[in-house]
């Protein structure tokens, strides 16, 4: 591991909002404004693990409801069904829709089962101060960090089919409760990556 | 309190840097974690100010006009990006036309005025009023745009319906697909390059 020192040792904080190197204060209880931008400097964002562990498990809890409940109740021709996002997936896929049917799950299913992985992994050994795989930690959070929003293409798609299919007694669809869950889990998910702070991956123990 | 202007501390890790002098379209990786933690844009400040004011014109056609048209027993419907996030509030999951609104029309609207408005003042190498609120308003808006993902969400909802309606794509759609383009090449240049840009003209 290379030797290149890091802000807290030296006593300085570099601001998340400009980029600016300040001094870190001197006592660690006292917060402080960047000199440049007037952000508040943390030399690690405050709670940073146990919020991110409330918020991901709020996430986790309603991602059991997004999937048991219907996301949509379709109005065809007088026959009514409500539909699930498995139900949806196995759909697209029956119809012969393969390459559909894999965005969906991947957008619905496997993106957010990920993230749940990853971010719960990436606490667990951020609390332990566990020298393991930091590199590759550090990769994990760069991914959820980017591919976190695609989850939120179910509940657009909701959305876009439920404000066309309006045929009065003919045809209606409208959205369900199930879609408001997933969507609530989307943010919860994004906002438990977002107060992580990647900095405490590379505290404590050295190789 | 002191600051450093020839340090860098790469943000994902905390690794002090001696802050480099970059070309245009060149970027560095940091030695420790290996995240691309400072990167120069080749947009200098006038194409990317241009590319704005492009992209909130492309941004008013997606919102306009219709994105989808569709007949079933010849009745015919329509509509634009608004009205479909405007539907959820009218079914029983109200609430989640809040975050949809916001992260597909709201947030990516906001990002184009407040970018356009610092890069106004930038080009003359000046802080626009409010420079210091909107920097971080910006910073904080990035990852809450979903205009990618709607235009995702638009292609997968054709191909759901065309099962069983006749679909037809509408202006919207193409305009969508000009403005996930223009939008990526407009917010992802690092604004933090902007403090190094423009003084104030009163103390900070
Ligand atoms: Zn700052
Ligand atoms: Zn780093």
């Amino acid at each position: 591991m290379s030797m290149r020192p890091r802000a807290h040792e030296l006593g300085v904080i570099g601001c998340h909002a400009c980029g600016l190197v300040c001094e870190a204060p001197g006592t660690t209880t006292h917060a402080t404004q960047c000199l440049l931008c007037g952000a508040v400097l943390h030399a690690r964002r405050p709670n940073s693990l146990s919020l991110a562990w409330a918020l991901l498990w709020a996430a986790m809890i309603f991602y059991i409801p997004a999937n048991l409940l219907p996301v949509m109740h379709t109005d065809m021709l007088g026959s009514s069904s409500g539909s699930t996002i498995a139900a949806g997936i196995v759909e697209f896929w029956k119809s012969g829709s393969y390459g559909i049917a894999l965005v969906i799950f991947t957008a619905s299913v496997a993106v957010p089962c990920a993230k749940f992985l990853i971010i719960g992994l990436l606490l667990v050994t951020a609390q332990r101060r566990t020298p393991w795989a930091r590199r590759e930690r550090a990769l994990l959070y760069r991914l959820v960090e980017q591919i976190g929003y695609w989850s939120m293409l179910d509940v657009l798609v909701v959305a876009i089919v439920a404000g066309l299919v309006k045929f009065k007694s003919l045809a209606d669809i409208e959205p369900r409760l199930g879609i408001l869950f997933f969507g609530g889990m989307v943010i919860l998910t994004m906002l438990s990556a977002m107060q992580f702070d990647p900095r405490l991956t590379w505290d404590g123990n050295e190789t | 309190m002191k600051a450093f202007p020839t340090l860098i501390v790469c943000e994902h890790c905390d690794a002090v840097y001696r802050r480099p002098t970059l070309a245009p379209g060149e970027g560095v990786r940091c030695e420790i974690c290996a995240a691309p933690f400072l990167r120069l844009s080749r947009l200098d400040v006038d194409h990317w100010l241009a590319l704005t004011m492009t992209s909130a014109v492309i941004y008013v056609i997606a919102n306009v006009c219709p994105i989808i048209r569709v007949s079933f027993n010849g009745l015919h419907n329509e509509t634009t990006l608004w009205r479909s996030v405007a539907a959820l509030a009218h079914g029983p999951v109200t609430l989640m036309a809040v975050p949809a609104t916001l992260t597909v029309i709201v947030v990516p609207l906001l990002h184009m005025l407040l970018l356009g408005w610092v890069l106004l003042y930038a080009r003359r190498g000046r802080r626009a009023p409010g420079f210091r609120i909107v920097m971080k308003l910006l910073v904080t808006l990035r990852p809450w745009s979903m205009i990618e993902v709607a235009l995702i969400g638009i292609l997968v909802s054709i191909i759901k319906l065309a099962g069983f309606l006749h679909v037809v794509p509408g202006v919207g759609l193409w305009a969508m697909g000009v403005l996930t383009v223009l939008f990526t090449l407009i917010a992802s240049p690092d604004t933090r390059h902007l403090w190094s840009l423009t003084e104030s003209d009163v103390a900070v």
